[in-house]
């Protein structure tokens, strides 16, 4: 066992697993959850490090996948520092508790992604940031009669089918997500390729810009897309007659073993409390929480430039509107400061602890297809985890098992063997 | 022992095993060997010595510990192999070193040899200081089924047809997933303990006691061997009791405070 690291195990803790908080101790080496069980009787070893949660809840790391921007970054428009700015998001994120993310795009001029989709690359999470999962590009092959805070000029259609695709984008190796209207023509096979090639397809999108009948979206849902983008949002108002997307979640027509998922944004603003329920009675297994966080996350009252617009935030950031509108910004308020700090909480009073948390941890890892890796606290996943108080404050972020951020002094070392090493002991 | 109920059984049973640890002191030099038991009899015992380790009162750091019995050809991680049960409802929360914790290999590719493996690993240890034990309604003890040879060693045993319908229950009911076999301690491996403890509770078990203590040593009820153990002790609550003479029940109960002393504080 020499060529293993040291063994941590996190005592006196509630662990978020298979859908209920259990009261567990975690076990981690070498980045990797191990099941102590294995430990105990096939390698017949202890932990080295033992370390006091003093009650603490610890789930997995939360995963936002629609992230625009934040700290005064706007991922689609700081073409010349992109690489500092998904960095400086990155790094900023792992105060809220956001082990990884997918960077978004809102629908842009074309030459922005031509110059920005190559310069995001995927990458392991550490101390210097969050991990990246791979944009997610929204638009722009969006629907013109539904475009929300995207700006319409920039909206693509797909009538070349796939090479409208990749003559946007450029490449797809870096891209987790992509948003699109299937109500377009030629949606069906740009759907199957992407999905082909590994990339997540969503439907409605940003906003929900799309005015596709129910139809078209199990349609779509057919050919491989997955997820809704903002459930609600700047969707067709819901009709008894053709429900429109938000009928996917209730639809007979869909695969029985295909679990459709939607974005949502729990912030009390964009999604009505009401609705929130509605949509996590109905389907609570496919509810993912985003925050659709903007470049004004953390900024004070005014303007800010989120894509090529304008947008104003009000009433001591309560409220973000087109500027000089009263046009609500989707992913505005709450100046998301918090996927977790704001947005789980809110989920909680709705719908209890363990759900709020599994739809920012385990359904996001659904959608992307990589609950092997991430998502959750199961055995032998990355351990990407954080450290919550009982009102799901963030109190630690880990990454691979490494401390990345929080303050030192809410866990005690109460054990330790003397084959600990210095490293171990610098994170203390 | 005659204690009033389950929970005064697990409380007595656990202090009793807690004072004979504390006095014999054990160092790295000198470890305590415990035998034990799986099955739900045991399962307070277990949760009251939990808590006494939790609250500092006794170490497991030099203890070794030696299990009774484990199913053949269950997967050592099904939820009802022992390894699972140790695991789950002792080892996890108890400081003991995972070298020293031991428990047959159902799985073992030659089964003879890895029971002899494990009279040889018991005779190293320096033999058992305690072994713990309950019984089934039949009056076996581990997996010596009624008829078992009362000098058997460690070997593999095919359970009775009994056992095999009462495991039922915990492999959904379906009778072909219950495990046909088992390794098991024979009664002269528990005989040769320096002391044996057996845990009796319940009104099902009551006729057992009985034929344990009441009627002569008996291979078909393998668990009356310990008449003859220069040191055993058999805890039970007031049901199991209820097939006993009034005169046996009235003697043990003059006996206890005597007894008694045996777990005091000191």
């Amino acid at each position: 066992m020499s060529s293993k690291g040291p063994i941590y195990q996190y005592v006196n803790c509630k662990l978020l697993r298979n859908h209920e908080l259990v009261k567990e101790d975690l076990w981690v080496r070498d980045g990797i959850i191990l099941n102590p069980e294995k430990v105990f009787f096939d390698e017949r070893v202890a932990a080295d490090t033992q370390i006091d949660c003093k009650g603490a809840i610890i789930s997995a790391g939360f995963i936002d996948i629609q992230i625009n921007g934040a700290f005064g970054v706007d991922f689609s428009a700081d073409v010349d520092t992109i690489e500092d700015g998904v960095q400086k998001v990155a790094e900023g994120l792992l105060a809220h508790g956001v082990t990884s993310f997918c960077p978004t795009l809102v629908t842009s001029p074309k030459e922005i992604y031509t110059q920005i989709v190559p310069k995001v690359k995927k990458k392991n999470g550490s101390k210097d940031g969050a991990g990246i999962l791979g944009l997610h590009l929204e638009g722009p092959f969006i629907n013109k009669e539904k475009k929300g805070a995207h700006n319409e000029l920039y909206i693509q259609t797909l009538e070349n089918g796939f090479s409208d695709v990749m003559d946007t984008y450029t490449s797809l190796e870096d891209v987790a997500i992509v948003t699109l209207a299937p109500e377009l023509d030629n949606s069906g096979m740009v759907i199957q390729e992407l999905v082909n090639r590994g990339i997540t397809v969503s439907v409605g999108n940003k906003p929900g810009h799309s005015k596709a009948n129910l139809v078209q979206g199990e349609l779509a849902v057919k050919q491989g897309a997955s997820t809704i983008t903002h459930l609600f949002n700047a969707m067709l108002p819901f009709h008894h007659r053709d429900p429109g997307l938000i009928g996917l979640l209730t639809s007979k027509m869909l695969p029985e073993d295909k679990t459709v998922y939607y974005g949502l944004i729990s912030d009390g603003i964009h999604t009505h409390p009401a609705a929130l329920r509605i949509a996590y009675r109905i389907h609570p297994e496919g509810m993912v929480l985003v925050t659709d966080a903007i470049p004004a996350m953390g900024l004070p009252q005014g303007q800010h430039h989120i894509g090529s617009q304008l947008i104003e935030i009000k009433d001591r950031g309560k409220r973000a509107v087109i500027a000089g509108t009263e046009t609500l910004c989707g992913r505005f308020v709450t100046l998301i400061l918090s996927t977790c700090c704001e947005h789980i909480p809110f989920l909680t009073i709705h719908c209890g602890k363990v759900f709020a948390l599994e739809a920012a941890t385990l359904h996001p890892a659904q959608v992307l297809g990589i609950t092997d890796k991430k998502g959750t606290l199961d055995y032998y996943t990355e351990a990407d985890f954080v450290i919550l108080n009982d009102q799901l404050r963030v109190m630690a972020t880990y990454i691979a098992g490494e401390r990345v951020w929080g303050q030192s002094n809410l866990e005690t070392v109460i054990s330790r063997s003397d084959s600990m090493t210095d490293s171990a002991e610098t994170r203390w | 022992m005659i204690l009033d109920d389950y929970d005064k059984v697990s409380e007595w049973s656990a202090k009793y095993i807690r004072r004979r640890i504390l006095d014999f002191d054990p160092g790295p030099e000198k470890f305590f060997t415990l035998g034990l038991p799986t099955g739900s009899t045991p399962l307070g015992t277990y949760k009251k010595l939990i808590e006494f380790h939790k609250a500092g009162k006794v170490s497991f750091k030099y203890v070794k510990t030696f299990n009774m019995d484990e199913y053949v050809g269950l997967p050592r991680d099904h939820p009802e192999s022992y390894h699972t049960f140790m695991w789950e409802n002792f080892f996890k929360h108890i400081d003991i070193d995972p070298q020293n914790a031991h428990i047959l290999d159902g799985n073992a590719a030659d089964t003879t040899k890895e029971c002899e493996e494990y009279e040889r690993k018991i005779s190293e240890a320096g033999g058992i200081e305690l072994f713990v034990g309950g019984i089934g309604p039949d009056g076996h003890i581990a997996f010596n089924e009624p008829g078992s040879s009362l000098v058997s060693r460690t070997r593999i045993k095919t359970l009775a047809q009994d056992t095999i319908i009462a495991n039922a229950r915990f492999f959904g009911g379906d009778l072909s997933k219950v495990p046909k076999q088992a390794l098991t301690v024979g009664v002269g491996t528990v005989m040769d303990a320096k002391e044996v403890m057996i845990l009796i509770t319940g009104a099902h078990k009551s006729f057992a006691l009985h034929k344990a203590i009441e009627e002569g040593v008996n291979h078909m009820w393998t668990v009356s061997a310990f008449q003859q153990h220069p040191k055993s002790i058999f805890v039970c609550d007031e049901d199991a009791t209820l097939e006993l003479k009034v005169k046996t029940v009235r003697y043990f109960k003059d006996l206890m405070n005597l007894h008694n002393q045996m777990i005091a504080e000191k």
